[in-house]
């Protein structure tokens, strides 16, 4: 037994009942999972979750579906890092890492999949869909493929080739599609009235899709002993993981988990080339206008965020801020993570880092907090982008004294660099 | 003649047909033309003020009407509208 209630309209409050259903028939507005909190806060405890399985499965209470064996390749309880040598660089105090490139598709995009596909299939769904920018792709046609699902998988033609490698072993259907990701996303949509039969995680079964994402603020106040961070900086694409991180802090607090009520402020990460809700925070508006991407980061490449505007909400009731890097902040941001701690990110972590650090400089982010960076997928995925700036230091012949004039020679260069 | 593609939760409205052809100059005139021959369109793609809800997208042929001169875009014959929810995706 699950505790969901039903689910609910953001926009106008009609309720529905909990189906494959993600928009509301009225408005249109996005549906949200509902739970009695109240039956929810009467099972759930510290110690039933400590004793649970070391994913996100230890958090069913706080998922919108409960199964004995869920659709599961072990996404979640990925290490909270933390990360004294960045913060030093950075100007900060008490900084961590949540890394999520551990999971096992590597990226956060494992979370919201189980937890989707789970419910799918107990809806009666044999199909797993979605449209993606990369690691959503990664992660249906794996769990598919471990549920036995068929999958359809739709991508942008343009993507980085180990996501589009790592799309398509798994066997099910992939379709490079000629168009943006915005494009790529209509099609769905569309193609959701045309096939309802397939569980499109991220369009007909969105509203489980995106619970999953609270597993993340689950995990890290667990892993800070039952505590939440003050400041949390999450990469925004559509703005679903970021206003779900913020519901699961609070949901924390309702349940009972958490001894005081969490104030965290929430501050999102886009690139420059894709940033319509830094900009809509920057300008002040309540609008968020559509945008062509155009930048490196792929996987955030959404030019019209469906949950834009309610990140834009999350962000300024939280007190946090949003801010958008350049693509070359981007590579400086995941070289720095990897140099510092030794974690390689791709071009989403880049985004976080150069926010992170944008945002510590300006002061907005500051050294008597408590922080914590959301980074959400593995750089082996991306690294094309780091192709003209990171490399070998030298090729060399297999004699000591090769090797001996390459050492004296980046001695030499490095000696230079740092005058 | 304008192609309008219906989305599955406004499919009520035109006894389940996904595709209506209209006739109309602008975006805007094809939408009240819809809600002319289909009562209940314009309750719920437009919002109070006329415009069209946070939440309802329409694309003629391929493009966002955002993009292009919103419900004052014009339009020619032989081109698609498709009316798409906005919550998906990410
Ligand atoms: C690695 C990574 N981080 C962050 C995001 C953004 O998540 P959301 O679309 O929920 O904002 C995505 C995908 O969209 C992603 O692939
Ligand atoms: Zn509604």
């Amino acid at each position: 037994m699950d505790f969901v209630s039903g689910l609910r309209c953001r926009e106008c409050g009609r309720t529905y009942p909990a189906e494959a259903l993600h928009v509301c028939d009225f408005c249109f507005g996005p549906l949200e999972v509902t739970y009695d909190y109240e039956r929810v806060a009467a099972t759930i405890s510290r110690e039933r979750i400590e004793s649970g399985p070391r994913s996100i499965w230890r958090y069913a209470d706080l998922l919108p579906v409960r199964d004995a064996a869920p659709v599961d390749l072990g996404a979640g309880f990925t290490p909270l890092v933390r990360a004294d040598r960045l913060a030093a660089e950075l100007g900060l105090g008490e900084l961590w890492i949540k890394d999520d490139t551990a999971n096992p598709t590597g990226s956060f995009k494992d979370r919201v999949v189980s937890v989707a596909l789970t419910k799918a299939r107990q809806l009666g769904f044999k199909v797993a869909a979605c449209a993606s920018t990369g690691n959503l792709a990664n992660s249906v046609a794996a769990h598919a493929a471990r549920a036995g699902m068929d999958s359809v998988v739709l991508i942008p033609h343009d993507l980085e080739k180990a996501k589009v490698t790592m799309t398509s072993v798994y066997g099910g259907r992939v379709f490079a599609v000629q168009g943006s990701y915005d494009d790529v996303n209509r099609l769905c949509a569309e193609l959701t009235s045309e096939q309802p039969e397939w569980a499109f995680v991220n369009v007909n079964v969105r509203t489980y899709y995106a619970e999953g994402s609270k597993t993340l603020a689950f995990e890290v106040a667990e892993q800070l002993g039952w505590q939440a961070p003050d400041h949390v900086v999450v990469p925004i694409g559509s703005g679903s993981q970021l206003t779900k991180v913020a519901k699961g802090f609070a949901e924390l607090y309702t349940v009972g988990l958490l001894d005081e009520e969490p104030s965290v402020r929430v501050s999102g990460a886009q690139a420059a080339g894709c940033s319509p809700v830094a900009t809509a925070f920057a300008e002040g508006t309540d609008v968020i206008r559509p945008v062509k991407p155009d930048t490196i980061a792929k996987s955030l490449a959404i030019g019209n965020p469906a949950d834009g505007w309610y990140a834009l909400d999350t962000i300024r009731r939280s007190g946090g801020a949003c801010a958008a890097v350049t693509d070359a902040e981007v590579l400086d941001g995941i070289r720095l993570l990897a140099r510092t701690e030794g974690i390689f990110a791709e071009t989403a972590g880049g985004v976080t880092i150069a926010t992170l650090a944008k945002l510590a400089a300006e002061g907005v982010i500051r050294s008597d907090e408590r922080v914590v960076a959301m980074i959400t997928g593995h750089g082996l995925k991306t690294v094309e982008a780091l192709a003209d700036v990171v490399g070998p230091t030298a090729t060399i012949a297999p004699t000591l004294d090769s090797f001996a004039e390459a050492m004296a020679a980046d001695a030499a260069s490095t000696l230079r660099s740092s005058l | 003649m304008i192609k309008v593609r219906i989305p599955a939760q406004l499919r009520t409205l035109t006894g389940g047909v996904g595709e209506v052809p209209m006739e109309g100059a602008t975006v805007g005139e094809v939408l009240k033309g819809l809600d002319a021959a289909h009562a209940g369109f314009a309750e719920r793609i437009f919002d109070a003020d006329g415009g069209l809800r946070r939440f309802v997208n329409v694309f003629l042929d391929e493009e966002d009407v955002r993009f292009l001169d919103g419900l004052g875009t014009p339009v020619t014959d032989g081109q698609t509208l498709s009316i798409v929810p906005a919550v998906a995706g990410g």
